[in-house]
């Protein structure tokens, strides 16, 4: 399996010593490494050619800067050019027009249309919008069933489609009852289909002739393989589609189908998936999808996690604090649990770059239930104990172990990484920028 | 491989550019002889085929029930031969007016090979089981080139035969990632039972999706086949509890275990997952007997990482290869076979209840490489 790019190039340019301009060799010995993460990536063989054969013409001969080592430099433009490929900065929906406003979903079966529209409904209506969620999947069995639940958990009005209904009287009606109701949108689920069934298709045609939606959106599941562009293409030519929501990106799939789609339907990605909850849409960053791609993983959102989570009056409190009176247990737990909102070690973990596919790591697995014990043991001390880990003795130590359902030995462990991240702070705290800097999320140390 | 910057086929000097007609024919009649000869086939396929279409019609099928079985058959095939004509690539296209197979031929190979999803890995070692043949002059024209990479593919196929069911009620739990269509092939999982004079009862282990309760019910019904279920949101290893006592209760022979979609990097539903399990052996050892995933033919390269992870949770037994009725190949299905060894059970293609049959290898393969029917 493709492991990390970066380090493949690393070990390609350290082959190919070399200074000044990337030289034709070299560029396309890091091509192939480039090529091989963007297939692995389920980037569409044709795209990925076109794009290796542009990326070789604008790199031959390009100085290397000199903070950047040849390896990074190709990175660095491929990165460029890839993000530029998948387009502009989350593009906004257009629902500009007399409402009611048409927005419809199609796509593929079980890439997620009715849990979106779900989602849409509550991001429109949380924007001050009233959405009205109209259900066309009369194919799949409890599918008008399944938007009903979900437009009630979120407090939308759901059109109250019949399975005998046709999907084009059902989204015809729904206008109409929009506009008496007084809603400005109108989300139209549509049942999923092949790109190939000619009757199925004509039919999303005459509900787009019928309401004339303003956004078309075709929902793809982000691990799409190389059919993305097919089915793109397919959906596209008969219907125009305004972009692509991309589903399923919370998994580990590197989400390539992203940009065959984008080369071939050349409208924008709108919004990822990623979660089953309906809070879990998110706008599109080109940048963060390009590393992703590439297997770089995704620096950028963990910082936008960790800036969720440590808000700024915090963290200089804490600073102040730790100035003064040093780093207790107590500020240990507070860390630990910061950390936890966060989300899953593996996640976090997952987002490092070069971390997400490292070999080691996966056998190391990280255990999130570790942290759990470590507050659990935290929880079981004094306040004293708390504030001076030193009076700890082992009397202390065994009461310890057994109100938190941990051993003796686990608390030990604990006090003995703590007594050095202890030692780290104060060294950064007091002697200024000697030392290394520990794992910590957000800049306060 | 060592050269992408290729010339593009186009160019190529094509000794009779636009006539497909003549052309599908030829390729009609190539594929043929691979497919027509199970004596190539190795063993275990053979064994396969057989307990496969046992399977399909019980061992006394009348004349009678043999006709809409071939009626059915060809709809399959006319299914799968859509993921052909949709393609432009094929393996007869790019070998059109080539006589001779060379290192260049081999590359352009892998371009089919990758674009049916096969991934880098499996691609890689396909070429170069060939590049070896090649070495050995085993491949002196475009013909036995076909006929050797669909008898390698044919080898990456040859999983365990499938289990000789030796309990009642004999427990299948299905997994899988969200949207593959876990629930619609047990319906149909649930149909092939009722064909073969079996009596099926399905459990509703999806609490989590709204309406996927309702869902299951209505093809109960379709199927007829009773439903065991509590409300959305219910503990599904509870569920399964109730639902295993009931199929004791009521001497069922065959349980079908919906369960919830789930992405396999999700850590605390794989533990819900493995639950499920635990709990279904506590109430009846040895079950469940079969664990299913199943994959949605369209998916790329994450599919390793699903069979990956689903194998280690829960223990696998089989795969079952859906929507195999629309453009993609699935060809990722071989890469799961290659690295996991895991065989391929059955393949979905539509949405009606007969559309689900036992996996069929050899028109997979052929499906792949763009050839024709196999007959």
């Amino acid at each position: 399996m493709f492991d990390r790019l970066s380090d493949k190039l690393a070990e390609v340019f350290k082959k190919l010593k070399g200074h000044g301009k990337l030289s034709e060799a070299q560029v396309e010995a890091a091509l192939r490494e480039v090529r091989l993460a963007l297939l692995e990536a389920d980037v569409h063989y044709k795209v990925t050619k076109t794009f290796i054969e542009g990326i070789k013409v604008r790199a031959v001969g390009e100085e290397v800067m000199r903070s950047l080592t040849p390896a990074q430099q190709v990175i660095k433009i491929v990165h460029e050019e890839l993000t530029g490929l998948l387009g502009g900065e989350s593009p906004r929906l257009d629902l500009s027009g007399k409402p009611p406003v048409a927005l419809m979903l199609v796509g593929l079966q079980g890439s997620g249309k009715t849990t979106t529209a779900g989602k849409l409904a509550r991001r429109l209506k949380s924007q001050g919008r009233q959405p009205y969620l109209v259900p066309a999947d009369v194919q799949r069995p409890a599918a008008i069933e399944q938007l009903k639940r979900l437009g009630a958990d979120i407090g939308v009005e759901v059109y109250p489609s019949q399975t005998d209904q046709n999907p084009v009287a059902i989204a015809d009606a729904a206008m109409e009852a929009a506009y008496t109701a007084g809603h400005d949108i109108v989300i139209l689920d549509t049942a999923g289909r092949l790109h190939i069934d000619a009757p199925l298709m004509d039919e999303l045609k005459a509900i787009r002739a019928k309401v004339e939606p303003k956004e078309i959106l075709l929902v793809a599941d982000a691990m799409t393989g190389q059919d993305a562009v097919q089915v793109a293409q397919k959906f596209h030519d008969l219907l125009r589609l305004t972009g692509v929501i991309l589903t399923k990106m919370e998994g580990d799939a590197r989400g390539g189908a992203a940009l065959s789609m984008r080369a071939v339907i050349g409208q924008p990605i709108k919004f990822l998936g990623v979660g089953e909850k309906l809070d879990a849409l998110e706008a599109f960053h080109p940048d963060r999808l390009s590393s992703r791609i590439l297997g770089m993983g995704d620096v950028l959102t963990l910082i936008e996690k960790a800036q969720e989570t440590f808000d700024a009056d915090q963290a200089q409190a804490l600073e102040k604090k730790l100035r003064k009176e040093g780093f207790t247990l107590e500020d240990f737990r507070d860390q630990l649990r910061q950390i936890k909102k966060m989300g899953t070690m593996e996640q976090l973990l997952g987002m490092i770059p070069g971390l997400g596919r490292n070999k080691a790591l996966k056998d190391l697995k990280p255990d999130d239930r570790e942290l759990k014990r470590v507050e659990a043991i935290i929880n079981s001390m004094t306040p004293r104990e708390r504030a001076d880990h030193l009076i700890i003795n082992g009397s202390r130590r065994r009461r310890i172990a057994m109100g938190s359902g941990t051993t003796v030995q686990d608390v030990n462990r604990l006090l003995k990484n703590f007594a050095t991240t202890q030692k780290m702070i104060k060294q950064m705290t007091q002697g200024g920028k000697k030392g290394k800097r520990p794992f910590f999320p957000g800049k306060f140390f | 491989m060592r050269r992408w910057f290729r010339r593009r086929k186009e160019e190529e000097p094509q000794p009779e550019p636009a006539t497909p007609p003549p052309d599908a024919a030829a390729a009609g009649a190539e594929m043929e002889p691979q497919a027509a000869a199970p004596e190539e086939v190795p063993p275990t396929e053979v064994a396969d085929a057989a307990s496969e279409s046992g399977v399909e019609a019980p061992d006394t099928a009348s004349p009678a029930e043999e006709e809409p079985r071939k009626g059915l058959f060809r709809r399959f095939r006319e299914r799968l031969s859509r993921s052909r004509e949709a393609l432009a690539g094929g393996l007869d296209r790019v070998f059109l007016g080539r006589r001779e197979v060379d290192a260049e031929a081999l590359e352009d190979l892998e371009e089919i090979l990758i674009t049916a999803d096969l991934g880098m890995d499996t691609t890689l070692h396909l070429v170069h089981a060939l590049e070896e043949r090649l070495k050995r002059r085993e491949l002196a024209d475009v013909e036995r080139l076909k006929a050797a990479l669909g008898e390698e593919m044919l080898n990456l196929l040859q999983g365990p035969p499938p289990l000789k069911r030796t309990a009642r009620p004999w427990v299948v739990l299905l997994v899988g990632v969200n949207g593959v269509g876990k629930t619609t092939t047990i319906a149909k999982l649930a149909h092939l039972e009722r064909l073969q004079g079996r009596v099926p009862l399905l459990i509703a282990g999806d609490t989590f999706r709204a309406a996927a309760v309702e869902q299951l019910e209505i093809w109960g019904e379709r199927v007829g086949a009773p439903v065991i279920k509590q409300k959305t949101g219910a503990d599904p290893a509870a569920v399964v509890f109730d639902g295993l006592a009931a199929a004791q209760a009521r001497g069922v022979d065959t349980v079908f275990i919906d369960t919830a979609g789930r992405l396999h990097t999700k850590v605390n539903l794989m533990e819900e997952l493995k639950k499920i399990f635990r709990t279904a052996a506590k109430k009846l050892p040895g079950a469940p007997h079969e664990v299913l995933l199943v994959l949605d033919a369209t998916t790329g390269q994450n599919a390793l990482s699903q069979a990956r992870i689903f194998h280690e949770a829960v223990g696998l037994s089989g795969i079952v290869l859906t929507k195999m009725d629309g453009t993609a190949k699935g060809g990722v299905a071989l890469a799961v076979a290659h690295e996991t060894g895991l065989p391929l059970r059955y393949m979905g293609l539509g949405e009606g209840l007969e559309d689900l049959r036992p996996f069929d290898a050899h028109a997979f393969v052929a499906a792949i490489l763009g050839g024709d029917e196999v007959g």
